[in-house]
C-alpha cells in the first residue's frame, strides 16, 4: 500500500468517511472510453442525461458536451443511446 | 456504597427481561425462539403496560431484528435483542456488520441446539459458531448473573474504547426457565449505574470532529466500502475494541461488586479452589455451578480439584488462563458444542493454544459433552475428574478427545 494511506490508528472507526466521495476517482476503472464526433453530434443531451456516473457535462458557452474521465467508468451507455451514433467506445490507445 | 435490594423468584429469561427493563432501553427489536422467548414475551408485556418508553419492534425474521438493532443503535439509541439456535444462525450476516459499524447492542442468547435433527434444548453449539463475528461473549452461571450480566453489559459494550456489540449467552432451560432467587436492584442505582450511552468521536467528510451518529446537522458516511486500502485497518481497530474489553471486563465487574456486592471471578475468569489445585476442569455456563459442588466433594475427601469457569470468551482471557492454569498438572476442558471437524472442542483449542507457552505444560484432554441437552449429574461429571487423577497417576493419556456422556 503506498505510505500516503493512514495507519489504523489515524482514522475514524467504523469506516466513517473522512473524505467526500468527490475525491474518490473512479474513471480508472475503465477499459474502453467514450470518443464523440463532433460532425455527427447533435448535443441533443441524451448522453448527458443517461450517463449513471454524472460523468458527461453540457458546456454551453462552447456549445458542446465534455466527458470527466476522472469519473467516467467506460460503461458505454453513452455509446448505446446516442441517437445520431456520434459517440464510440475505443481502448485509449486506439487511434481515433 | 451498596445498593438496596430485593430477592424475587425469577427464571432466567425473566431476569434478563427485567435487567433491560431497568436499564432504559431505547429499542429493542426481536424475533421469539425457544428457548429465549421468555424474555421477549416479559419484556413485550413491559411495553403493553406502558412500564417502559421502549420502541418495540416486532420483526418479521431475526435477520430483521438485528438490523432493526443496528440501525436503532447508528442513532446513539441504547438497543436490546434476543435469540438462540436457529435465530442466531439468521442474524450470522448482521452479526459481522453490527459489529464492523462499531455499535453496542446487548444481545441475550438461550443457548440451544442447532438442527439438524431439531433439538430445542441447551447447548452451546449456537453463539460458538459465532466466536469470530466480532462479539463480545459472556456466559453465565444462573439466574442472578444472567441478571447482572446484562446491566453489565450495557457498560461494557457502550464504552467508547470498545464500542462493540455483547452477548450474554445462558444456557437454555437450564437458566432460561429455572425458578431461582434473584437479588434485584432498584432502578435509580442501575440507572447510575449505566449512565446515558457515550458516543465515540469521529471526523466527517465535512472534517467536523463529531459524535458517532445519525444527526441532519452533522451528515456523514456510514457503512462505507473499504477496499484492499482500508478494510484491514478498520478489522484491526475492532481489534484494539476486543483488547480494551479485557480490562473493561474487569473494571466493571468491580464496580458492580462495590454496588452489590456480587462479582464474578475477575469478570473475565472465575477460578474455584484453583490456587493449589492438581487436576482441573475449564467449563463455560452452568455446569460451573455443579462442579463446584463436586470439588468441595473431592476436597473433603482430600483431593486437590478445582474448577476455572470461563465467563469471557470473547475477548479471549489468555494471560488470566495462563496465570490460573499453568500449575495444574492435569487438566480437563469441556465444551458444550461441537467444534466439528476440529481436533478437540472449540474452548480446549484455545485453552490449550493459551498454555503452549507457559513454563510448565499441563496435559489438558477435551471432553465434548451435553449436546443437545444432554444432562451431566453431579455422578457423571466427578467421574471426569476420576480421569484427570487416573492421569494424574500413571502419565498416560487414554484418548485425547472424549465424547462425554455418549453411548458407545
Amino acid at each position: 500500500m503506498s505510505s500516503k494511506e493512514k495507519s489504523w490508528k489515524e482514522i475514524s472507526i467504523a469506516g466513517i468517511c473522512s473524505k467526500s466521495s468527490v475525491g474518490f476517482m473512479t474513471g480508472d476503472w475503465k477499459t474502453y472510453m467514450p470518443v464523440r464526433d463532433p460532425e455527427k453530434c447533435t448535443t441533443c443531451l441524451t448522453c448527458v442525461m443517461l450517463c449513471p456516473e454524472g460523468a458527461i457535462k453540457w458546456r454551453p458557452e462552447m456549445g458542446k458536451i465534455e466527458f470527466d474521465f476522472s469519473f467516467c467508468k467506460g460503461c458505454g451507455i453513452c455509446a448505446n443511446e446516442c441517437p445520431t451514433k456520434a459517440i464510440t467506445m475505443k481502448m485509449p490507445d486506439e487511434d481515433e | 456504597m451498596k445498593a438496596k435490594q430485593e430477592t424475587m423468584p425469577l427464571n432466567g429469561d425473566e431476569a434478563i427481561a427485567l435487567a433491560v427493563k431497568q436499564c432504559d432501553v431505547d429499542v429493542v427489536a426481536a424475533y421469539p425462539i425457544t428457548p429465549q422467548t421468555i424474555i421477549v414475551e416479559k419484556f413485550s408485556e413491559y411495553v403493553a403496560n406502558g412500564e417502559v418508553k421502549t420502541e418495540y419492534v416486532c420483526t418479521e425474521s431475526e435477520h430483521s431484528a438485528m438490523t432493526a438493532c443496528l440501525a436503532a443503535a447508528v442513532t446513539g439509541a441504547r438497543t436490546f435483542t434476543a435469540s438462540a439456535s436457529a435465530g442466531l444462525a439468521l442474524m450470522h450476516e448482521m452479526l459481522g456488520v453490527t459489529s464492523g459499524f462499531r455499535v453496542p447492542v446487548v444481545m441475550a442468547v438461550a443457548n440451544r441446539a442447532l438442527s439438524a435433527p431439531l433439538n430445542i434444548h441447551g447447548d452451546q453449539s449456537d453463539s460458538m459458531a459465532e466466536r469470530d463475528s466480532g462479539w463480545i461473549q459472556i456466559y453465565v452461571e444462573n439466574a442472578q448473573e444472567a441478571y447482572d450480566s446484562i446491566i453489565q453489559a450495557f457498560k461494557i459494550s457502550e464504552d467508547v474504547g470498545v464500542s462493540l456489540p455483547i452477548i450474554v449467552g445462558l444456557d437454555g432451560f437450564t437458566i432460561s426457565h429455572t425458578l431461582e432467587n434473584v437479588d434485584v436492584l432498584d432502578d435509580d442505582s442501575i440507572k447510575e449505574f449505566i449512565g446515558e450511552r457515550p458516543l465515540p468521536l469521529v471526523v466527517t467528510h465535512e472534517g467536523k470532529t463529531v459524535p458517532y451518529k445519525l444527526d441532519p446537522a452533522n451528515p456523514m458516511t456510514m457503512g462505507p466500502n473499504a477496499l484492499q486500502n482500508y478494510y484491514f485497518e478498520f478489522k484491526r481497530q475492532q481489534e484494539e475494541g476486543m483488547k480494551n474489553a479485557l480490562n473493561k471486563i474487569q473494571e466493571v465487574n468491580e464496580q458492580y461488586a462495590k454496588m452489590t456486592g456480587r462479582s464474578y471471578g475477575n469478570g473475565l475468569i472465575d477460578a474455584y479452589q484453583l490456587e493449589d489445585a492438581e487436576v482441573a476442569i475449564v467449563c463455560v455456563g452452568s455446569t460451573a455451578g455443579t462442579l463446584k459442588v463436586i470439588v468441595d466433594e473431592l476436597r473433603a475427601e482430600g483431593i486437590k480439584a478445582g474448577v476455572l469457569r470461563l465467563r469471557a470468551f470473547r475477548p479471549f482471557p489468555a494471560e488470566e488462563l495462563q496465570k490460573a492454569l499453568q500449575n495444574i498438572k492435569t487438566i480437563a476442558v469441556m465444551d458444550k458444542s461441537l467444534s466439528s471437524g476440529a481436533f478437540g472442542g472449540a474452548v480446549f483449542n484455545e485453552i490449550r493454544n493459551a498454555l503452549y507457552d507457559s513454563n510448565q505444560h499441563p496435559t489438558i484432554v477435551s471432553y465434548i459433552f451435553g449436546l443437545g441437552g444432554r444432562d451431566s449429574s453431579p455422578r457423571d461429571l466427578r467421574r471426569i475428574f476420576e480421569d484427570l487423577l487416573r492421569v494424574n497417576k500413571t502419565g498416560r493419556v487414554d484418548a485425547q478427545v472424549h465424547y462425554f456422556g455418549l453411548r458407545e
